[in-house]
């Protein structure tokens, strides 16, 4: 294992100092327990929050700011952080009209969000918790723990954020969220695993020619092994379980979000984007916004996921309202 | 022989020396059919609590004792075990609110756990969960306690059971908690809640054999 960094038990306080170093005119990052909250909050509007494992960077401290959420908390590497942490964050996001929790479908995001939700109640802060499942590689059943959240998190967190800046109620807030996670769909492909830092081997073995269809953020294993394709061939196998589970056909207007996994190159991204792109024009999608880059990363894994949003003319004009945090400006 | 506030202490103690003994084993089940993070969160927070016994005057009943490890626990595990084992160890502390444990009391210990760990995980036995190694714990614990046993030997037959309750977990196929993303592919591996559930609880049972 090679990687830029200190003692392996400093890896998060490390990134966390930089990152609060660098965007310092953006946010405050707090330490003990740690997280991240936006310089210039507004009050009287509903808090945002959000959080989980570190290691998919930008996600989530770097969607802090104006515009998106009031607050992140970021666990240990690829581990949700603790209930004591969220309280603390909730706490400084609360402006007195509640506070929404946008969290991951991964046990123990939902688990350390649930606990903390009910030590807030106990405290008289309203939360309520909109959870994002945007993953199809996994089939929403009773015998899973359900889909999973993955880059579907970003349309959440920049469309809410947007309802929360220009002052919408806790319940108003809540169904925008909620409308975009009906309406998000993901689907990634993993040609390396991550490499987490205090473990210090790849997370799952892939032999050379070999791709992960379906993986997660957190480098656990896919559903399916399958060979390497061109890209275009493997784009085709992310793009199509979108179409069909959205049923995104006819006159449907689309937000098109590339995500790369952290170790795939931009070029290598925009490969994906033209053949998904291109994929989805073939079923009649009009693709009408476009977001490229590593926004939900999982390390150094080498791979990509192709996000769908299906848009109506709310969804755009929030998707489209000014943000400015250290990762989504406009 | 007492199950009281030292023994809880000792069990702690001996929890945390035997996690980061054996943290490379877990981190090796969890990397099969997780994220392989669990020895580590686990490790982390065990030795938090180890830190935590050494810097504030030791409580003198087991409950006490009891909720300090679920309240650090739940503030240094994080993943889905820290939310875990911390109502684990909370619901267990109310319920062994006393100087020294009787066999119905370690019984009722062990039931309030799995009860914490039942309604916050809602996952339920055959699930290839914790829940297999703590279920098969109450189930044998409350066997021995009818057939007479003392209290050592109630723990005795509860760590046996959440041994065998963790093999049990290898041929199941996961349908809750991270590994069910795996499906069919989870078959063949042990549960790494499941194997660090018995681990604890064989510390608890050594614990009071030393005592």
């Amino acid at each position: 294992m090679k990687k830029l960094m200190n003692e392996a038990d400093r890896f998060v306080p490390d990134v966390l100092e930089g990152f609060g170093a660098a965007h310092a005119d953006l946010v405050q990052v707090h330490g003990d327990p740690w997280f991240v909250t936006r310089r210039d909050r507004a009050s009287g509007k509903v808090g945002l929050v959000s959080g989980g494992g570190t290691g998919h960077e930008p996600l989530h401290v770097g969607f802090v700011g104006h515009g998106m959420l009031d607050a992140a908390v970021p666990g240990p590497v690829f581990t949700s952080p603790t209930p004591d942490a969220i309280v603390a964050a909730s706490r400084a996001a609360d402006g007195g009209r509640g506070v929404v929790h946008v969290v991951k479908n991964y046990t123990g995001d939902v688990l350390n969000f649930e606990t903390a939700a009910e030590l807030l109640e106990d405290e008289g802060i309203a939360v309520r918790t909109v959870l994002v499942d945007d993953d199809v590689a996994v089939q929403g059943s009773t015998f899973t723990a359900g889909r999973r959240g993955v880059a579907g998190v970003v349309p959440v967190e920049k469309i809410a954020g947007a309802a929360a800046e220009r002052g919408d109620g806790l319940d108003e807030v809540v169904a925008v969220a909620e409308r975009v996670v009906g309406q998000v769909r993901t689907m990634g492909v993993a040609l390396a695993a991550a490499t987490v830092p205090h473990v210090g081997r790849p997370g799952f073995d892939l032999a050379e020619g070999e791709v992960e269809i379906g993986v997660g953020i957190h480098g656990e294993p896919g559903r399916r092994r399958g060979p390497l394709e061109p890209a275009d061939a493997l784009t085709g196998h992310l793009v199509e379980p979108l179409l069909q589970d959205l049923a995104l056909g006819g006159d449907d207007e689309v937000l098109l979000l590339v995500n790369g996994m952290g170790g795939t190159p931009l070029s290598e991204l925009y490969v994906v984007y033209r053949g998904a792109r291109r994929h989805l024009e073939d079923a009649g999608v009009r693709v009408a916004r476009s977001s490229v880059g590593n926004l939900v990363t999982s390390l150094d894994m080498q791979g990509a996921s192709v996000t769908t949003l299906r848009l109506d003319p709310e969804l755009m004009a929030l998707w489209d309202a000014p943000v400015r945090t250290p990762a989504l400006r406009w | 022989m007492a199950l009281d506030a030292a023994w809880a202490v000792r069990w702690a103690r001996w929890s945390a020396e035997v996690v980061v003994a054996e943290r490379e084993h877990l981190v090796e089940l969890d990397r099969r059919i997780g994220d392989g993070d669990h020895g580590e969160n686990l490790a982390r927070g065990l030795s938090a609590v180890q830190v935590k016994l050494g810097q504030v005057p030791v409580p003198d009943q087991v409950g006490e004792v009891l909720r300090l490890v679920a309240t650090t626990m739940m503030s240094t595990v994080g993943g889905a075990a820290g939310p875990l084992y911390g109502t684990a160890f909370l619901r267990a502390a109310k319920i062994s609110g006393v100087s020294s444990l009787s066999p119905a009391a370690v019984v009722a210990m062990l039931e309030a756990a799995l009860e914490g760990v039942v309604s916050r995980g809602r996952a339920s036995p055959g699930e290839k969960t914790m829940v297999d190694a703590w279920a098969a714990a109450v189930g044998a614990a409350q066997e021995a306690e009818g057939a007479g046993a003392d209290p050592v030997a109630v723990l005795a037959a509860a760590a046996d059971a959440a041994e065998a309750g963790a093999r049990s977990t290898v041929p199941m196929v996961a349908t809750k908690g991270r590994a069910s993303y795996l499906g069919e592919r989870s078959a063949g591996h042990m549960d790494p809640g499941a194997a660090s559930t018995a681990m604890l609880l064989r510390a608890a049972h050594a614990a009071a054999e030393s005592s």
